[in-house]
């Protein structure tokens, strides 16, 4: 069941000045509306995990680490591999964490990241198939939260992506039907590099990239993910209220604008 | 089970899809109001094969009480698909995807309760989708809302909501699960007509800007089509008791 949540009265303190800002074109971290944070990104961080990677956004830092392993295919894609994305917020990650089953929040990151990579086939998962309807690979991406200070959807996709760039998989051969791997590694089979940009509505003005403050006054957020062709694969509505029309296509223009500028850094770090 | 193959095609030489519909066209919709005994509001929803009964309780008093919010009403919101509402069973337990949509369903109706009139109580609305086919979630918002106004809840607006997708590279009206299932795009829109607020907007599958502007423009002309049922349905409630009553004041002259 899902419900209202809560905001602390702290946050409800700070809102009045965030929205006085940006109603002024000012962020409280002396960014423009349309800029993202400092981002800086690392790769192969964990060596045990097929690939890893960690995005620094801003304050926020998310690490993830992809996994390959042989498993059962789904019936209905029986010559297909399998993506799985898991998030978890570490409760050292925000007061506002707390340990326990995933909630819906966590749901929802895991989904949309999941969303932005499934949709626009980042992975060619006909490639992960072992033997038809007996094995494939599955690639899981585990997304961990280390600090949240906002906008962790977009560092979520940001690291996921990277580490699925900077991961490899052993060579393999196949002897009656089971995987015996080889001395060697390739890369995964990556076929497209979509990007989630999350714009924040906070009073009546659109804004890229928000943290922390910002997420707890804004009134509806809308992410994009956008592929490298510049099309819409993904899109994800949330918050408390809503968006004019003309706010939604004008989400969907800034994300498709921003997108190019985020690509170019992750295939940097992922060289 | 009997499982339905894919299509040869989706859209035949006559431009109609597998259930002879045109592109611009809703499914047949059937809406009705306090259909619940103990509901404080409720409606049925059938859109396609999609069969969805929502139930609205409160405001009442909050339970635990420490979710209690002091200067509003605490919106909790349930998505649950019947074991039997889908080709193969469907575990009972919540999914991963009934809970996010829990969460998106209910930031869709949020902006519409008038929740600061209630302080300190909740308002719960709980979904079961019976039987589902493609577009479940817009079905389900938009008898949401109408259970919410059948309980008396004053909000600013009804919320209708309806999907837009792609199937072989044309725009297409209110997918069914086999045109969600083999095309290539999927939008689902709730609006709250009123006003006209976008209050849930998701999308996968792969859209130009071009066609999602397009696709958005129909979602927002279609959830407006819904609206007008969803008031229809409203009064039809109120116009069915006041049938029964007169009938019965005709059949107490008649007898004395």
């Amino acid at each position: 069941m899902s419900l209202t949540p809560q905001i602390s009265p702290m946050a409800r303190i700070e809102q009045r000045t965030i929205v006085d800002m940006i109603s002024r074109g000012k962020r409280i971290d002396e960014r423009s509306l349309t800029d993202y944070r400092d981002l800086k990104i690392e790769v192969g961080i964990i060596e045990k995990a097929n690939g890893s990677a960690q995005a620094f956004l801003g304050k926020t830092k998310v690490m993830v680490g992809v996994k390959v392993e042989t498993g059962d295919p789904f019936p209905d894609t029986p010559n297909e591999g399998i993506l799985t994305v898991n998030a978890e917020l570490v409760p050292l990650a925000s007061p506002l964490f707390e340990p326990g089953p995933p909630d819906e929040n966590s749901i929802e990151l895991a989904r949309v990241v999941d969303r932005g990579l499934r949709e626009s086939k980042a992975i060619d998962l006909e490639q992960l198939c072992v033997e038809a309807g007996k094995k494939v690979f599955v690639v899981f991406v585990d997304v961990y939260i280390l600090d949240h200070d906002g906008n962790l959807i977009d560092a979520s996709a940001i690291a996921s992506l990277t580490a699925l760039l900077n991961a490899r998989m052993s060579n393999y051969e196949i002897r009656d039907g089971e995987v015996v791997y080889k001395p060697g590694y390739k890369p995964l089979p990556i076929k497209n590099r979509p990007i989630t940009v999350t714009i924040a509505k906070i009073g009546s003005s659109l804004v890229v990239d928000p943290c922390l403050e910002e997420e707890q006054t804004m009134s509806a957020r809308l992410t994009a993910a956008i592929d490298e062709s510049g099309r819409v694969c993904a899109m994800q509505k949330g918050g408390m209220e809503g968006l004019t029309i003309e706010e939604v296509k004008a989400a969907v223009q800034i994300a498709s604008r921003k997108a190019n500028e985020i690509r170019e850094k992750i295939l940097e770090a992922a060289k | 089970m009997f499982q339905e193959k894919r299509p040869e095609r989706l859209i035949d030489l006559n431009g109609s899809r597998v259930d002879g519909r045109k592109l611009d066209q809703l499914r047949q919709i059937k809406l009705e109001v306090g259909i619940l005994d103990k509901a404080d509001g409720s409606a049925y929803v059938e859109q396609g094969k999609n069969r969805i009964l929502v139930a609205v309780y409160g405001p009442r008093e909050a339970h635990p009480k420490h979710i209690a919010l002091p200067d509003r009403a605490v919106v909790r919101c349930r998505y649950h698909m019947a074991p039997f509402s889908t080709e193969e069973r469907k575990s009972p337990a919540p999914s991963r995807r009934e809970m996010e949509l829990s969460k998106v369903i209910r930031e869709a109706l949020e902006p519409a309760i008038l929740s600061e009139n209630y302080p300190r109580t909740t308002i719960d609305i709980f979904i079961e989708v019976l039987q589902s086919d493609g577009g479940s979630r817009c079905a389900a918002i938009t008898g949401a809302s109408l259970a919410l106004a059948d309980a008396g809840i004053p909000m600013k607006s009804l919320v209708s909501a309806c999907a837009v997708g792609k199937i072989e590279g044309q725009i297409a009206l209110d997918l069914s699960d086999l045109e969600d299932k083999y095309g290539e795009a999927d939008m689902p829109v709730a609006l709250m007509p009123s006003f006209n607020t976008i209050t849930l907007v998701q999308m996968d599958g792969s859209f130009t800007l071009e066609e999602f502007s397009k696709s958005l423009d129909i979602a927002v002309e279609s959830c407006k089509q819904i609206h007008e049922m969803q008031k229809t349905a409203l009064k039809g409630k109120y116009l069915s008791i006041k049938e029964e009553v007169e009938e019965k004041e005709e059949s107490e002259e008649a007898g004395e």
